[in-house]
């Protein structure tokens, strides 16, 4: 029978939770790297026992983790004593150092501030071989390591992509999201807030911004500006790479043309304010968002935690309630803390600042609390192991 | 040999105990007892000092002998009784937690 294994970040730890196919009975362990902010813990699609976490602390810095045994032991990769033909020790996994001209970006008042890493804010393990991963970072930059996290390398020409107008949005400049087009391995497409989504067509070599359609209006000079627009969230269906959705600071977007461009599809959202976006399992114009009341507010409207679900690829809606808190609800749902499971029908799951983890075994019908009191929620991810 | 006290978050990361002994080649100073440390123990690399500037983070505080290091050059040499092993060096969290 298959099983679920859910992988949580939080203020203080990571957990796993895990349950058989039913998803009514669960497993929690942890805290694992407790007292550690673990911003982003995934899975490899191609061996699902190798986990990938990111694990940072203001006065540690970035600490890279890896299993191999689906999160029963850790290691940080090349942190042994194996060392190089010259002697010096291989361990390089928390090394993440920008290419060539570090450059500048926009401050929050306007003026140019040098890019500083500060840590890795998602890990995305290729789709064909556990030993690749992607880690999106603050300060925005992508990283590459194709020997299982021992090193990694910066693809610099994204920054070139107007990076000089790039700016912080209220949790950092990071990069937050990476998504593998499942049909054609050179092209990958990364988000970035607030700068706005961009592709890549030939592996990372080149990068263009894919913003067009995008509107910031009041917080940027252009509302129609080429960069700049904070992207809080991209997500796509596997078997159709082109469509893409997005929540953005303020309005839920589609692009049909694969970035090209963007139409609303906020609808009848009660807020297009949110973080996360996750498409359906099974239903590509099926996805999911979580209305927050606004940039100031970061809690449901009404106080009434609510998912909403579009059958119809957006404009309709329909608020999914049943087994959620419909008053005094103040927590906030974060940009990584959403994830769908692949079993029919598909889960639903996503964690909150208030420490609850959600699951729907029924694509968001109803909802029970895997956890209720976990640290504030960073991230979801979930496995599906057949 | 140097003997050395991690701050706990880092004990764990490297899976050692309170105060630790490290060998250290040359003149001893807060630089020469970190690359030994590092070369000992790679996960720590990163989360004292930076990779390449080898700047302390600035969270980090050295500490030996009643003494505040921190601010001092880096290869400055250690107080005698670090290098006697009769005192140990502290790296130390700010506090800076509640």
């Amino acid at each position: 029978m298959s099983k679920v294994r859910v992988l949580v970040g939080t203020h203080k730890g990571a957990f796993i939770l895990t349950s058989d196919g039913k998803r009514q009975q669960w497993d929690v362990q942890g805290p694992l790297f407790a007292g550690w902010e673990l911003y982003h813990l995934k899975g490899s699609p191609a061996d699902p026992d190798r986990l990938y976490a990111s694990q940072t602390s203001g006065w540690f810095g970035q600490v890279i983790q890896r299993s191999d045994d689906g999160g029963k032991t850790w290691e940080t990769p090349g942190g042994g004593l194996e060392k190089t033909p010259d002697g010096m020790p291989r361990g390089e996994s928390n090394k993440f150092v920008y290419e060539g001209e570090v450059g500048t970006h926009q401050w929050y008042d306007g003026t140019q501030h040098p890019w500083e890493f500060k840590r890795v804010w998602y890990l995305e393990p290729s789709l064909t071989d556990p030993d690749i991963v992607y880690a999106g970072v603050e300060d925005a930059a992508l990283f590459r390591s194709t020997d299982g996290g021992v090193t990694w390398q910066e693809f610099p020409s994204l920054r070139s992509a107007k990076g000089n107008l790039w700016q912080p949005g209220a949790g950092g400049m990071c990069l937050h999201t990476v998504l593998q087009d499942p049909d054609d391995s050179n092209r990958l497409f990364v988000a970035i807030s607030a700068a706005g989504a961009f592709r890549t067509d030939d592996s990372g070599a080149t990068w263009k911004p894919v913003n067009r359609g995008l509107k910031t209006e009041y917080e940027l000079p252009d509302p129609n500006t080429e960069v700049g627009h904070c992207v809080h969230n991209i997500a796509m269906h596997p078997s159709r790479p082109d469509v893409l959705f997005m929540q953005k600071h303020w309005d839920v977007m589609r692009s049909d043309d694969a970035g090209e461009s963007w139409h609303e599809i906020s609808g009848d959202l009660p807020s297009d304010f949110g973080f996360p976006i996750a498409v359906h399992a099974h239903e590509p114009d099926t996805i999911y968002v979580v209305p927050i009341k606004s940039d100031s507010e970061h809690y449901p409207p009404d106080g009434k935690l609510r998912v909403y679900r579009s059958r119809t690829g957006g404009n309709e809606w329909q608020a999914l309630t049943k087994g959620l808190p419909q008053k005094d609800c103040y927590v906030n749902v974060l940009r990584s803390a959403m994830a769908i499971d692949s079993l029919e029908p598909c889960g639903v799951y996503f964690g909150t600042t208030g420490g609850q983890v959600y699951a729907s075994a029924d694509s968001g019908d109803s909802w029970t609390p895997i956890v209720r009191d976990l640290p504030a929620v960073f991230s979801v991810e979930v496995q599906t192991i057949p | 040999m140097i003997r050395v006290v991690l701050p706990t978050p880092l004990r764990r990361l490297a899976d050692v105990g309170r105060e630790i002994e490290i060998q250290v080649e040359g003149q001893l100073t807060v630089s020469t007892v970190l690359d030994a440390l590092e070369a000992r123990y790679p996960m720590l690399r990163g989360t004292i000092r930076d990779h390449v500037t080898k700047q302390r983070r600035p969270f980090i505080r050295f500490f030996a002998c009643g003494e505040d290091l921190s601010h001092d050059p880096p290869d400055t040499p250690l107080p005698d009784p670090v290098v006697r092993g009769a005192e140990p060096l502290l790296i130390v969290g700010a506090i800076a937690g509640g």
